[in-house]
């Protein structure tokens, strides 16, 4: 089963979990109901419509409210801690969580000790403190953008804000970037780096690139990079290899971005309605790629 | 303003000079960094917000810099206010600077500035904020929520309703995209 771990920005919302579906345009886990906008709740909406086109279990989410004061997410990660273990997972994607080292570690600690460890995906606030605490490989998958890609790079930065100036947020400077971050130990096994170019990275080296369609409205809309994070999650817990589960995510986003037709005022839920068309367009009937504009390297 | 706060905006500079030692302010969280940013700076006091050292880093943090040699005063001022930090310390290593690049893209429309790991978008027409994205810290998803479909001038600013470092670098991708739209 894939789990899937956030916020939302509601400081009254509890700690809820529970199997994940698109009702309309809301999130369901449980008995409650979520805005579909940005943040944990378009990856979760994403990865829901993924599992749905694939046929597969629907994702399971862990919820709380945190605007910023981290009290949610504390009790998070202190709830995990104790309770990861009562779960059968084969996939663990960690997102918008408070950045905190020593709560990131406890959790991390709890998951190495489950009797089989689950392919471990990052992104957002809880891949910043992956990095901060050293904790880099012995993730999966991180899924950054350009900016948070420069932060990986830089080895004394412990969040994106200190990102230092002399690692530019160059797109032309990616390849270096990747190359950094793997030397100083601080990116997961596998990347899927989101920008105008998509890199796909495996233990290093650049597997894949995608590229089209390029859609330049979807940098603005809030939400299209956790979009990618809900669909690479929900593939590689159907049981694709994770290049090619970063591979089909990439494309698939971008198609679903065309096939919405945004302008930087869309909404990401027009582009979520978007996703499983463009999953047909790729996947075949048994599941093979059958289109994609995916350049192997 | 006080007598003593308006001289001490008259020499204030915009950095802390080379030769002064240095103290760091640690607090909670970074709200209160924020909160006692704006006290101190409000009182004419030589400040910057800078990254914390390698030994006092939690995950999420901003210090306040200030001159040692003031220390007494500026304690005062925070407990004033009831902003106290929990901790200072002298500075003893280089301290992380936060990024002060911008990057700006022009959609015709609409006009995104990005300041690190931030990005927000306007309708340079009407001024609406139609998107934010980017970021990574759990108060991301309610700025958005408080500040899109908002005029610029009317939408709260992040400084005050946000709690962490991705509201900080929002902040500075406000004033910028608020100076850009006002030239």
């Amino acid at each position: 089963m894939l789990a899937i771990v956030g916020t939302v920005p509601d400081k009254d919302f509890p700690i809820t979990h529970g199997g994940l579906s698109l009702d309309g345009d809301m999130l369901k886990i449980n008995d409650s109901f979520v805005d579909v906008n940005r943040g944990t709740s378009a990856l979760m909406a994403a990865a829901a419509v993924t599992a749905d086109m694939l046929g597969t279990q629907a994702p399971y989410g862990f919820l709380v409210g945190d605007i910023g004061h981290g009290k949610g997410s504390r009790d998070l990660y202190s709830y995990l801690t104790e309770h990861i273990h009562e779960f059968e997972l084969d996939t663990l994607t960690f997102h918008y969580l408070q950045p905190i080292a020593h709560w990131h570690d406890r959790v991390l600690g709890a998951v190495m000790g489950l009797r089989s460890k689950p392919v471990l995906i990052a992104d957002a606030g809880f891949m910043y403190a992956a990095k901060m605490s050293g904790s880099a490989r012995s993730y999966d998958l991180f899924t950054p953008d350009l900016g948070e890609l420069a932060f990986l790079a830089d080895e004394s930065s412990p969040h994106p804000f200190y990102t230092r100036g002399f690692i530019l947020h160059d797109e032309n400077k990616a390849p270096d970037l990747i190359k950094r971050a793997y030397n100083h130990g601080n990116a997961a096994n596998n990347l899927l780096v989101k920008g105008r170019h998509d890199y796909i990275v495996h233990k290093g080296k650049i597997a894949a690139t995608v590229s089209t369609p390029s859609v330049e409205a979807l940098e603005a809309i809030g939400g299209t990079g956790d979009t990618i994070t809900g669909i690479v999650s929900a593939l590689i817990s159907a049981g694709y290899e994770i290049p090619e589960a970063a591979g089909i995510a990439a494309y698939a986003n971008r198609l679903a971005g065309e096939y919405a037709d945004p302008s930087p005022a869309t909404s990401v839920f027009e582009i979520i309605s978007c996703i499983p068309r463009a999953l047909d367009e790729i996947l075949g009937k048994d599941g093979s790629v059958t289109k994609g504009v995916i350049h192997h390297a | 303003m006080s007598v003593a706060s308006f001289f001490r905006s008259r020499r204030s500079k915009k950095d802390i000079p080379r030769d002064v030692d240095s103290g760091i302010l640690i607090f909670d969280t970074t709200s209160e960094v924020i909160s006692a940013e704006k006290v101190l700076k409000e009182n004419g006091w030589q400040i910057r917000v800078m990254g914390p050292p390698p030994e006092v880093q939690t995950g999420c943090d901003l210090v306040i810099e200030f001159p040692h040699m003031e220390e007494l005063d500026i304690l005062r001022t925070l407990r004033e206010a009831g902003v106290s930090p929990k901790e200072v310390v002298p500075v003893s290593s280089p301290l992380l600077r936060p990024v002060d690049l911008f990057n700006i893209k022009d959609f015709g429309d609409h006009l995104m500035v990005r300041a690190a790991n931030m990005k927000i978008t306007v309708d340079k027409k009407s001024l609406v904020i139609v998107n934010i994205s980017g970021g990574g810290c759990p108060d991301v998803p309610y700025l958005a929520s408080e500040m899109t479909g908002k005029n610029l001038h009317q939408a709260p600013s992040p400084n005050d309703i946000g709690h962490t470092l991705c509201a900080y670098a929002l902040q500075l991708a406000y004033e910028e995209i608020m100076k850009r739209c006002s030239q």
